[in-house]
């Protein structure tokens, strides 16, 4: 067991990394440690030494757009204080990718064909997720809907009463990805700070994740790329990180400043350790990492 | 106290004045969501379980539960007598809540009580204790054609699975946790 996970592994980071190259993506590494981060609400970042280490890569990644280039894709190190479970570890590898010029629509497109791409290379231990994955219609459903189809409420009445996340945790996830992969796409518009508004209507964004066996595997969306409205979406973010005794450092205005020069762009992160997991058959994040933060 | 993201298999928590323990524990957290905390809690006192999903800033009063060490005195009848082994206090606690512990109890073993508000909840013996057998089938030296291991009952009544070589009279470690035959006793 222990071989093959590990050489699974190696054979899917290989196969992502062909898929990129195929598609003239540029590969990029960026600082894991920065003295500010994106400010989100419910995520508790890691001090160090007075810096923060990256929950994402993303801030550095749309600094990259800004530059000028179009199509970039990195794979590394994220960290998330506190959270452990069967699916979480606070230090994993994500893998993300952002393109100017498309929406969150032609990506979802392309996060589809690069599993597909992905899938098809890798000796997989679970045919099951094979089958799912060979799927020829992946199922686009949009958050509202899979509320009035799984949902003991509404999406309206989840997020008057505070409870969207317990819904979604307790009714609609494990509803999503079984047969073949969910889209799940078109969410409120306060749980998504860093996704463009839908233009049709303004209470959602234009933000989807990917299920596969009931597991988020993938969050991407349509870059909200207005500064000024970025900005006042980060104070609001912070004042409710503040209240959970959380800090992100100060604001981020290099940041801010870099984002005016991005017109178009849409990214996506997609947990590694979770994709090794459905390829490899595996039920716990512990079975496919070399080493859990427990047994170091 | 402790709070939501304390919470794992086997913590033992007050809930409305009762002590309640972990049994199933389960983190989630949907993208850009909030942390939450699935549990299965368990009634230490009664038993009854319920299922509660909490967030992070939940918080949690230490189950108040003392553990006395006691000396395990006699039985009689369904009623299992126990002596605090510092304030000589005598308590009685019930087979049913004792459960398994009854097979591996002999007089005078020291256990851990478990105490609620003055209520002997639970109790935990040692990992092993040695009892002595007192009925096994001889072995039948050279049959080598049947199973490795053969049933014997030890003084408590309760019968396991030895390898053939125990016989009448040995005295066998046994782990509380499993029932399992672990070695036999050298005297």
């Amino acid at each position: 067991m222990a071989f093959s996970f590990l050489s699974r592994r190696a054979e899917i980071f290989q196969a992502v990394r062909l898929f990129f190259l195929e598609r003239e993506y540029l590969e990029v590494d960026t600082p894991l440690r920065l003295p500010a981060l994106l400010p989100e609400a419910n995520i508790a970042p890691l001090e160090s030494s007075g810096w923060y280490l990256q929950t994402s890569p993303e801030l550095c990644m749309k600094r990259l757009l800004a530059r000028g280039h179009d199509k970039i894709f990195q794979i590394c190190k994220c960290f998330r204080k506190d959270e452990r479970g069967t699916l979480h570890l606070p230090e994993f590898t994500m893998l993300e990718w952002y393109r100017t010029d498309i929406d969150y629509m032609d990506l979802m497109e392309e996060c589809e064909s690069l599993l597909r791409f992905v899938a098809e290379r890798v000796a997989s231990q679970s045919p099951a997720s094979l089958t799912i994955l060979a799927d020829a219609s992946w199922e686009y459903l949009s958050v509202t809907k899979a509320f009035d189809l799984y949902g003991r409420i509404s999406l309206g009445e989840a997020l008057t009463q505070g409870m969207f996340d317990e819904v979604l945790v307790r009714d609609v996830e494990p509803r999503l990805g079984f047969v073949r992969p969910t889209f799940l796409y078109d969410y409120p518009a306060q749980l998504g700070s860093l996704a463009r508004l839908k233009s049709a209507d303004k209470n959602l964004v234009e933000r989807f994740e990917l299920y596969v066996n009931g597991v988020e595997l993938a969050n991407g969306f349509s870059e909200l790329t207005d500064a000024e409205e970025q900005h006042s979406r980060f104070v609001r973010e912070r004042e409710i990180a503040a209240g959970m005794g959380h800090s992100f450092g100060a604001m981020p205005e290099k940041f801010l400043d870099d984002l005016e020069r991005i017109e178009t762009a849409a990214g996506i992160a997609l947990g590694v350790d979770r994709l090794v997991m459905l390829l490899c058959g595996a039920e716990c994040i512990d079975d496919v990492v070399a080493f859990t933060p427990e047994n170091l | 106290m402790y709070t939501a993201s304390d919470l794992r298999k086997g913590l033992k928590v007050e809930i409305d004045g009762e002590p309640f323990i972990v049994t199933d524990f389960e983190f989630s957290k949907p993208g850009k969501g909030q942390s939450l905390y699935r549990t299965r809690l368990k009634n230490m006192v009664t038993g009854n379980a319920f299922e509660k999903t909490y967030r992070s800033n939940d918080k949690f009063r230490k189950a108040p539960l003392e553990e006395r060490t006691m000396q395990y005195l006699y039985s009689q009848g369904d009623e299992y007598h126990f002596m605090d082994t510092k304030s000589y206090e005598q308590i009685a606690i019930t087979a049913e809540q004792l459960g398994d512990n009854i097979n591996f109890m002999v007089d005078n073993m020291d256990v851990a009580v478990l105490v609620f508000k003055e209520r002997p909840i639970g109790v935990t013996l040692p990992n092993s204790v040695v009892l002595e057998v007192t009925r096994a089938d001889p072995w039948a030296k050279g049959d080598t054609s049947g199973t490795d291991t053969k049933p014997v009952t030890v003084e408590t009544g309760y019968t396991l699975q030895v390898p053939p070589f125990v016989e009448e009279g040995d005295k066998i470690q046994i782990d509380t946790r499993t029932g399992q035959y672990i070695t036999r006793a050298k005297e």
